[in-house]
């Protein structure tokens, strides 16, 4: 019986929210209110529960000498955060702020850099001639490498902003947003296919659990 | 031949073993490497590998592996402690090869990770460009940035929404104050706040993370403070709306719908809700001018927005509007880091073309 209603529930949440594609209306209003305010309700919770709790109240239990003092400091960061609210102390929320970007700053550099653009770089030493078993295949794979390190080279040109793109930099940029847009494009054909099948299990959610038609 | 030879008599193969502190670690790992004859590996059908700590004493087995590797990494080891290994090997329950016990292995930590030198020499050299970029912009304000579309549609966008008698709605997606699109998407927000102000226009900035809604207050309130018009700025229209990506998108539709803005900005870092936030600023009609790094999002707002500021651009958005010259020194470092790559990506590529591959390994981090 329980789930019978929150079947229920889910079809009219799902054709209220759908109803939105004909125009705004009440029932989409009733569904956007209740969904922000759950689920604003629901962050409340869960980052007490999976965080704060666990992390800070737990911790404050558990653990012992220097890495319970050391609580101390996200303590008072989520304090400071609270101080908005005390207008003459609400400065000290910039501080929290600052501490966060500081960090997300300076863990970035060393991240992203080794994460990414190196790696990246490193994918990129490709030869520009490969020998196939075929004729036909080593075309292929020459041009697939060719195509990978100079499309990379002339993409990394489109966004180098100390020039004016005209001449020389100007053709290899307008190169490099070709190939931008066709990734572009390619990632765009894929995103849509999987959201197709988003749309499939709702449809499909409510053709058969809702309305048992198949 | 000489398997079944050896089979045959009874008689068990050597195997070479050789065991080292894994290098470039924090310690607790010790590499065991062993080398077999080729024709036995087929025969291969499990390695125990043995681990003592002193010469003398009996040793005990740590792990057993179930094809014919040649390497295994034991995590399990104590720095500093000396340990000797031994390898068997075993063809079904029959012994066919057995090493010698390893000299001793020691592990200790390395201080310096030494397969990430490329990393290090890229922020030394990233480094001594942006000091020095800053230092000269700090001389020299008037440093060339070419124009960036999107950016320079800020003020129309602004200005038309001012017209309209609509307000701004300004999007800063989904990431955390620890994002670096966040935080470049604050720098843009600072500039249409700023703009706003002199308008006389109001900015509405719905959140999905309180702490980005904080940062947020306070870069809107440094705009209108810096545009001469504090008395204008609204805390009340920075507010929080929900950290749930489906509940954000849903809410932000229902704003655009019900105060539709003049202007809408998608700046920030954007999931699967980018397209739903961009076709609806499109269906009422509001200038749209979006940014973001996230590449699989960026196909939709170039499709559904007027203006898009791609990947990079974002980052440059702060120096191209605020024209500060830790900024611009920031963005000319960079793009001279990028010419240096591109010169290492095409000597990359020619070296790998006649086979030599010293740079490759030298790029080789993990």
């Amino acid at each position: 019986m329980t789930t019978i209603i929150w079947t229920w529930v889910a079809a009219f949440f799902t054709l209220a929210i759908l109803s939105f594609l004909y125009k705004d209306n009440p029932l989409y209003k009733f569904a956007e209110h209740v969904y922000v305010g759950s689920s604003a309700a629901f962050t409340v919770l869960y980052v007490w529960v999976f965080d704060a709790y666990p992390k800070l109240v737990i911790g404050f239990k558990e653990k012992a000498g220097m890495q319970k003092y050391m609580l101390v400091i996200p303590l008072l960061l989520s304090l400071f955060i609270i101080l908005r609210f005390i207008r003459p102390l609400s400065w000290l929320s910039r501080w929290s702020i600052a501490f966060t970007v500081g960090m997300a700053a300076g863990l970035g550099i060393t991240g992203l850099t080794q994460g990414f653009l190196v790696p990246q770089v490193q994918a990129s030493f490709l030869p520009l001639f490969v020998r196939g078993e075929t004729v036909g295949q080593t075309v292929l794979l020459t041009m697939n490498n060719v195509i990978i390190v100079f499309g990379t080279i002339f993409t990394i040109l489109y966004f180098y902003f100390s020039r004016e793109h005209k001449g020389v930099l100007g053709v290899s940029s307008k190169v490099g947003v070709t190939i931008l847009m066709l990734t572009f494009g390619a990632s765009f054909g894929y995103t849509i296919m999987a959201r197709i099948s988003l749309l499939i299990g709702r449809i499909y959610f409510l053709l058969h659990n809702w309305l048992r038609l198949v | 031949m000489k398997l079944i030879l050896l089979l045959f008599l009874g008689q068990v193969a050597p195997v070479e073993v050789r065991a080292f502190d894994t290098p470039y670690d924090a310690g607790g790992s010790i590499t065991i490497i062993w080398e077999m004859d080729t024709a036995w590996v087929a025969k291969v059908s499990r390695i125990g590998i043995f681990r003592a700590s002193a010469p003398g004493l009996q040793d005990s087995l740590i792990e057993t592996l179930y094809k014919p590797d040649s390497v295994y990494v034991d995590n399990s080891a104590k720095d500093n402690v000396p340990y000797y290994y031994r390898i068997v090997v075993y063809s079904d329950d029959t012994l066919i090869a057995e090493g010698k016990t390893a000299s001793a292995a020691v592990s200790t930590q390395q201080w310096f990770n030494g397969k990430r030198l490329s990393v290090l020499i890229i922020l030394i050299i990233y480094t001594v460009f942006l000091l020095y970029f800053i230092m000269r912009a700090r001389t020299n304000k008037n440093l060339y940035i070419r124009k960036i579309a999107g950016l320079e549609a800020i003020d129309e966008a602004v200005g038309r929404s001012t017209e309209m008698g609509r307000p701004i709605v300004y999007i800063m997606g989904l990431g955390y104050i620890s994002d670096i699109p966040t935080v470049a998407s604050l720098a843009i927000l600072k500039r249409v706040a700023y703009k706003a102000a002199e308008y006389n226009a109001e900015v509405v900035v719905p959140c999905y993370d309180p702490i980005v809604m904080v940062a947020a207050q306070e870069t809107v309130k440094e705009g209108f403070v810096e545009a001469g018009r504090p008395d204008l700025y609204k805390e009340s229209d920075i507010y929080y709306l929900t950290s749930d990506q489906f509940g954000y998108a849903a809410g932000v539709d229902g704003i655009m719908m019900r105060q539709k803005p003049g202007a809408v900005f998608l700046q920030g870092y954007f999931y699967a809700e980018s397209l739903i936030l961009a076709e609806t600023g499109h269906s009422i009609g509001a200038i749209q001018i979006s940014g973001t790094t996230a590449v699989t999002q960026l196909p939709f707002f170039i499709a559904s927005t007027d203006y898009t500021l791609i990947g990079e651009e974002m980052y440059a958005a702060s120096a191209y509007l605020s024209r500060d010259a830790l900024s611009l020194g920031t963005i000319k470092g960079e793009d001279y880091i990028k010419m240096i790559l591109v010169v290492v990506i095409l000597i990359g590529a020619l070296m790998e073309s006649a086979g030599i591959r010293i740079l490759t390994d030298f790029f080789s981090i993990f």
